[in-house]
């Protein structure tokens, strides 16, 4: 992965517009989060191969960005993300990385399901 | 330490056994003992890639699979069983699933020790889902023929075995160096100050605590 550059990530999500393609999204914590910071709160949210047909995408922000996909029906976005890749199989995956260099939330995109 | 027939060790994440029980497997390996390393997930959620990113989701499962094969390698285990659950998800398994699943490695095995987590007090959601699997499967066992349980606890204290691994921390250290998408920084850091004779680390690296499960029908 590579720190994203925002026009080139945009092109990449107009890509996959007006196709049905698969989602993974997740935000996510370590699960000892909680056990070394009682005050902590741990939430999280996953979802992986939700089958979406987006009509529009957009990447937004001075970075952290954020990512919206309008759904004729809803809507999907992430918020964070701060890295992204076109890899090897033609999948988009963005990434943002906390201040420690963890993975805090990824949002990817791909014609063929991902691996379970 | 005992001498087994079998020891059995299941856990849930490549890198659960490194810190805790590494020094215990190479021993037992040491001793002429099979050992069997049963890791149910490939670790798919791992947070820490580093910076510039060394993988993505869809690549880290290959990354951490290949780490869990040195790490083996380090500790002399030669039966390595990737058992293809996912990171996270182990605790939302169908009823019965993860139990089935040591019931047929316990027949297959048929060890005298079985290294797992301990119930409700190891932290990790799928920790605890793993400690009851084995917890269920082994408590319908016969007592007679019923492996002991060693259970790992990161929330409880006065373990009720403790074992020195000094004479297989070349092996540790190596174990945990594999886990390089894990800790890989961190590690080094702490393998200099035990290098160098810090008594709180080495006390927590060259000793390893296991809990003695005790079932309802034990006395």
């Amino acid at each position: 992965m590579e720190p994203i550059t925002v026009t080139r990530v945009q092109t990449l999500i107009d890509s996959f517009a007006r196709k049905d393609v698969y989602l993974h999204l997740e935000t996510t914590n370590g699960a000892y989060a909680s056990h070394f910071d009682q005050s902590f709160f741990s939430a999280g949210a996953y979802i992986r191969n939700a089958h979406i047909n987006y009509k529009h995408g957009k990447i937004t922000g001075d970075g952290p960005y954020r990512v919206g996909l309008e759904l004729d029906i809803g809507w999907v976005y992430g918020e964070g993300l701060t890295h992204f890749e076109l890899n090897e199989n033609g999948q988009l995956i963005l990434a943002g990385l906390n201040h420690e260099d963890k993975i805090a939330v990824t949002l990817e995109l791909s014609e063929q399901p991902f691996k379970k | 330490m005992k001498t087994e027939r079998h020891v059995l060790v299941i856990f849930p994440h490549p890198d659960d056994e490194a810190f805790g029980v590494s020094g215990t497997i190479s021993a037992h390996i040491a001793n002429g003992t099979p050992v069997t390393y049963a890791c149910l997930t490939l670790g798919e959620m791992g947070r820490n890639i580093g910076n510039p990113p060394i993988a993505t989701r869809e690549s880290l499962p290959d990354v951490r699979k290949k780490e869990l094969e040195e790490a083996a390698e380090a500790m002399g285990l030669t039966d390595l069983r990737m058992m293809g659950y996912r990171d996270k998800t182990i605790e939302f398994l169908a009823p019965g699933v993860l139990k089935g699943m040591v019931e047929e490695l316990v027949a297959e095995l048929n060890p005298t020790l079985v290294i797992s987590f301990y119930p409700e007090h190891s932290v990790h959601p799928d920790h605890n889902a793993t400690a009851e699997a084995v917890v269920e499967a082994l408590a319908d066992m016969p007592k007679e023929t019923r492996p002991t349980f060693y259970a790992l606890a990161i929330t409880l204290d006065n373990p009720d075995v403790v074992y020195s691994v000094k004479d297989y921390m070349k092996e540790k250290l190596q174990a945990l160096q594999a886990h390089h998408s894990q800790f890989g920084a961190t590690f080094a850091e702490r393998e200099k100050h035990y290098r160098d004779g810090d008594p709180e680390i080495a006390e927590s690296l060259e000793n390893e605590r296991f809990f003695k499960y005790k079932f309802a029908d034990d006395t």
